[in-house]
């Protein structure tokens, strides 16, 4: 296998797809793809019935990205569908749905849209190649003059017509062509045309279905508490006077967490609070974010090479030789997800089955997990994949589907277990803490003539996908914006000094490569820009040399945020340019501080070109929810520890950015004609950047460590 | 036991005084528009209306409720500004996640009954309590002055 984080995360362009179609059944091992009774399933993407009814299976989780309506329009395209006709079911677990660059089913790192481009594109296409062929069969004519609209296929000639149901069984009959051709991008009917979200009326009128509204005949309600800190043991539980609460049904233990069940959630939190657990914190005491940032500093200061991950030219004899050197240091601390649908999960463990019901990034993984535990084989288990009240990465793991399965199997019920905020917050994986030192060299013209630069922290793939680290245990999600950028610097070296942080798991995050990167080598080329005295966007634009589409968003951008016009004292107007997952994107932002020091982000201005768009209202929106996502974590927040503890446990102490402090974002579309890039966190990477180039716009100091609003001082 | 009239409907419930309207609402009568999501009162996915005001259920006492009227997500479209609203929602395609919005529409309901032109400044302010981590302020701004001028 495979596994390349860096196709999948590290925002290369052109991502090559061996489309290899899964069939209908994929393994013996218990898919639930082919519903037997359906007449006609050419792949485990499509299903039609004899009366007509289409149902599109879901390979990606929808999780707020629009990938429901991206899937079933490119479908759609092909099978020549009224979108709003066609039934949508999220798919099961199956390697049917293994996603190559991921290495398993997954959801996750802008990759939904780029893996679907072609791949349901041609499972729409052989569907309808097969119900063309079986028509034309029927009627004794040429497929070749019959044509499809609405579900229905015509022959013209003779005038006759046939629904798709009611030629699905002899469809279903025929053998599956191994290749077929594609509609040409001037025949898009769907794609490139803005579709409203087919899951919107669901979601307004509120009866869509997430993991944490799942409900079963006899379901207990339970919630948990591990031990806050990492490593640690459960010591003792107050078990009597949980009891003691009206409501509590049961007490189950793990040695490392409690579970209390009751009659409602509110019953199971109460006991919960009663059974006052103590823990034996274990070997992870000690640990404070002092620790992690020195542990991060020293590893930034080792006069030794770490993995060399980039050497084009002697940047470092560049650098010391050119007319003048300068040099950053960057901190990033550790980040939440803090999605809105707290972490939950349903299970019921009978001898013989496993029902899971979640919300997942990862459901095959979460489901041979389930097998292990339960000493079930994979087939037993059947995991319901709902929608997922906000990702950001936070799915990608299923620890807590795996806790829920050890809880559960304790009982003979049905249990839901949803934490509170404050264990969701206090028990996450964490977007790492990272140290970036990166030094340049200007020539006498001002012009960079070499970078160096070395990132520490950890390698989040070597625990994910230990498969995916590549052979100099390089981690290949920190290339972006770092070795892979858009800009021509002569000489570049780049070096990796892995530092696992201590007492913290650390997890995927809304483009954690891309958006850790981009903060560091955007806000540093900034600050280059002004020592050579140059305008940040010419300097850019110098520096991107032979980048036709880095240059056309770059221009675009500061072309509609007027960005020759000068700003009144006290604001700033900061850019951003990037190119990751296979995006490019140009951000200028405006912000203004007040004499306070209170920060106002008034406008964001946004160019784009994501190669050819599906549903290009849908990447405005991606882009204006991930420039809001962005721009709260950088202004806001951190998450410490002390004791091993996390100190930030629900909003009171995550802030997170509100309506009275969201901007006004314009988002400006390139037509493109390349192959899609993906969009859902590319304007989260912008926004640090371009934010914290604004600010020191507008207040004349640089800002080298987030978030912008705590000190800026480093812990060195 | 305590009856509690939601959407119009009386609902007698066996549950402990202190148990907060959201729980009964999500485990006891399997009403699971209205959403968990801090149990502080800080984010405002449980938000449904007493009396037409926007409360937090998190943190509302099903015995504190007695006779005055509850109404969720589930009953707000029963009224031409909640489908306004709701209208208004899907026309913009606000949604993303999806998970906060059912507590966004009924704060959004109960600005416009109070305030039905409201500036942006009067918009921000009603919503400030309702966290969507997704970022869709800019596009329930927008709906919410769509609805105000339907």
């Amino acid at each position: 296998m495979s596994v390349s984080r860096r196709t999948l995360l590290g925002g290369l362009g052109g991502l090559v797809l061996a489309v290899q179609m899964p069939p209908r059944r994929a393994r013996a091992t218990g898919t639930i793809v082919e519903d037997v009774t359906t007449p006609f399933s050419p792949n485990a993407f499509i299903r039609i019935d004899e009366r007509g009814v289409v149902t599109f299976i879901m390979r990606n989780v929808e999780m707020g990205q629009g990938i429901y309506t991206g899937a079933t329009l490119l479908m759609a395209e092909e099978l020549d569908l009224d979108p709003e006709t066609v039934q949508l079911e999220a798919a099961p677990p199956d390697v049917a749905y293994v996603d190559k660059d991921m290495g398993t089913q997954a959801t996750g790192g802008s990759t939904s849209t780029m893996g679907e481009w072609v791949l349901l594109r041609k499972a729409a296409a052989t569907a309808r190649v097969l119900l063309v062929q079986a028509a034309a069969t029927r009627w004794g004519v040429d497929p070749a003059a019959c044509r499809t609209e609405a579900g229905v296929i015509h022959h013209d000639a003779s005038g006759r017509a046939v629904g798709y149901g009611e030629v699905a069984a002899e469809a279903g009959r025929l053998p599956v062509p191994p290749d077929v051709s594609l509609r040409p991008p001037s025949a898009f009917r769907l794609i490139g045309r803005s579709h409203h979200r087919l899951d919107s009326p669901a979601k307004v009128h509120a009866t869509a279905q997430f993991g944490i509204d799942a409900r079963v005949d006899g379901m207990k309600f339970a919630t948990v508490a591990a031990c806050p800190v990492m490593g640690g043991t459960l010591v003792h539980v107050n078990e009597g006077a949980a009891r003691a609460v009206s409501g509590v049904v049961d007490i189950l233990r793990l040695p490392n967490a409690v579970c209390v069940v009751g009659s409602t959630t509110w019953a199971a939190q109460m006991g919960l609070k009663a059974a006052a657990p103590e823990w034996n914190a274990g070997e992870n005491a000690h640990v404070d974010t002092a620790l992690v940032y020195r542990q991060l500093h020293d590893g930034a200061a080792q006069p030794e090479r770490g993995i060399v991950a980039q050497e084009k030219g002697d940047a470092h004899a560049a650098v010391a030789g050119a007319h003048r050197q300068y040099a950053a240091t960057y901190q990033q601390p550790l980040l939440a997800h803090a999605t809105m649908e707290p972490v939950n999960c349903t299970v019921h463990v009978t001898p013989d089955r496993c029902d899971i019901w979640v919300g997942t990034q990862v459901p095959l993984r979460a489901r041979d997990s389930a097998a292990r535990i339960t000493g079930l084989a994979a087939d037993q288990v059947h995991l319901h994949n709902m929608y997922i009240g906000g990702g950001f990465g936070r799915r990608l793991e299923h620890e807590y589907v795996e806790q829920a399965v050890q809880f559960a199997r304790q009982v003979p019920y049905p249990l839901k277990i949803v934490w509170s905020r404050e264990e969701d917050i206090t028990l996450d994986r964490f977007r790492p803490a990272y140290v970036d030192q990166i030094a340049a060299g200007l020539s006498s013209h001002g012009n960079i003539v070499g970078v160096t630069h070395r990132i520490v922290g950890p390698a989040v793939v070597a625990r994910w996908a230990p498969e995916g680290l590549m052979p100099n245990g390089m981690d290949g999600d920190l290339l972006a914006a770092a070795a892979d950028v858009p800009y021509d610097f002569r000489a570049s070296y780049l070096d990796f000094v892995r530092r696992e942080t201590p007492g913290v798991v650390t997890a995927w995050w809304r483009g954690v490569g891309g958006t850790r990167g981009l903060f560091v080598m955007e806000s540093f080329i900034d600050e280059l820009a002004a020592v050579a005295g140059r305008d940040p966007i010419e300097f850019r634009r110098h520096h991107l040399k032979n980048d036709a589409r880095a240059i056309g968003v770059l221009d675009l951008a500061s072309d509609k945020a007027n960005w020759s016009q000068p700003m009144p004292k006290g604001s700033g107007r900061g850019v951003a340019v990037q190119f990751l997952f296979g995006s490019y994107l140009a951000t200028i932002m405006d912000v203004k501080v007040d004499d306070d020091g209170s920060v106002r982000v008034l406008r964001a201005v946004v160019a784009v070109d994501c190669g050819r768009l599906v549903n290009p209202d849908q990447v405005r929106s991606q882009i204006e929810g991930g420039l809001m996502f962005g721009i709260g974590a950088a202004l806001f927040n951190e998450i410490t520890l002390d004791h091993g503890r996390v100190q930030q446990r629900n909003f009171n102490r995550y802030r997170v950015l509100r309506m009275n402090e969201a901007p006004v974002i314009e988002v400006h579309l390139v037509e493109s004609d390349a192959d899609p890039g993906g969009i859902g966190e590319t304007g989260t990477a912008a926004a640090a950047p371009a934010l914290a180039n604004a600010l020191a716009a507008a207040t004349g100091r640089r800002y080298r460590r987030l978030p912008l609003l705590g000190k800026q001082e480093l812990d060195v | 036991m305590y009856d509690i009239q939601i959407n119009g409907d009386v609902h007698s419930v066996d549950v402990p005084g202190d148990t907060p309207l959201l729980w009964v609402l999500r485990d006891v009568l399997g009403m699971t528009g209205t959403k968990f999501g801090c149990g502080i009162a800080q984010c405002g996915v449980c938000t449904v209306h007493l009396d037409g005001q926007p409360v937090r259920s998190c943190s509302l006492p099903v015995a504190a409720i007695g006779t005055h009227p509850v109404t969720t997500i589930e009953g707000i479209g029963s009224d031409a500004l909640g489908q306004a609203v709701q209208k208004a929602w899907i026309d913009l395609d606000v949604v993303q996640c999806g998970y906060c919005q059912p507590g966004q529409i009924m704060s959004a309901v109960a600005l416009l009954k109070t305030n039905p032109h409201p500036e942006d400044s009067d918009i921000d302010m009603a919503m400030s309590g309702n966290i969507c981590r997704c970022g869709t302020y800019q596009r329930i701004r927008a709906a919410i002055r769509s609805a105000a001028g339907a």
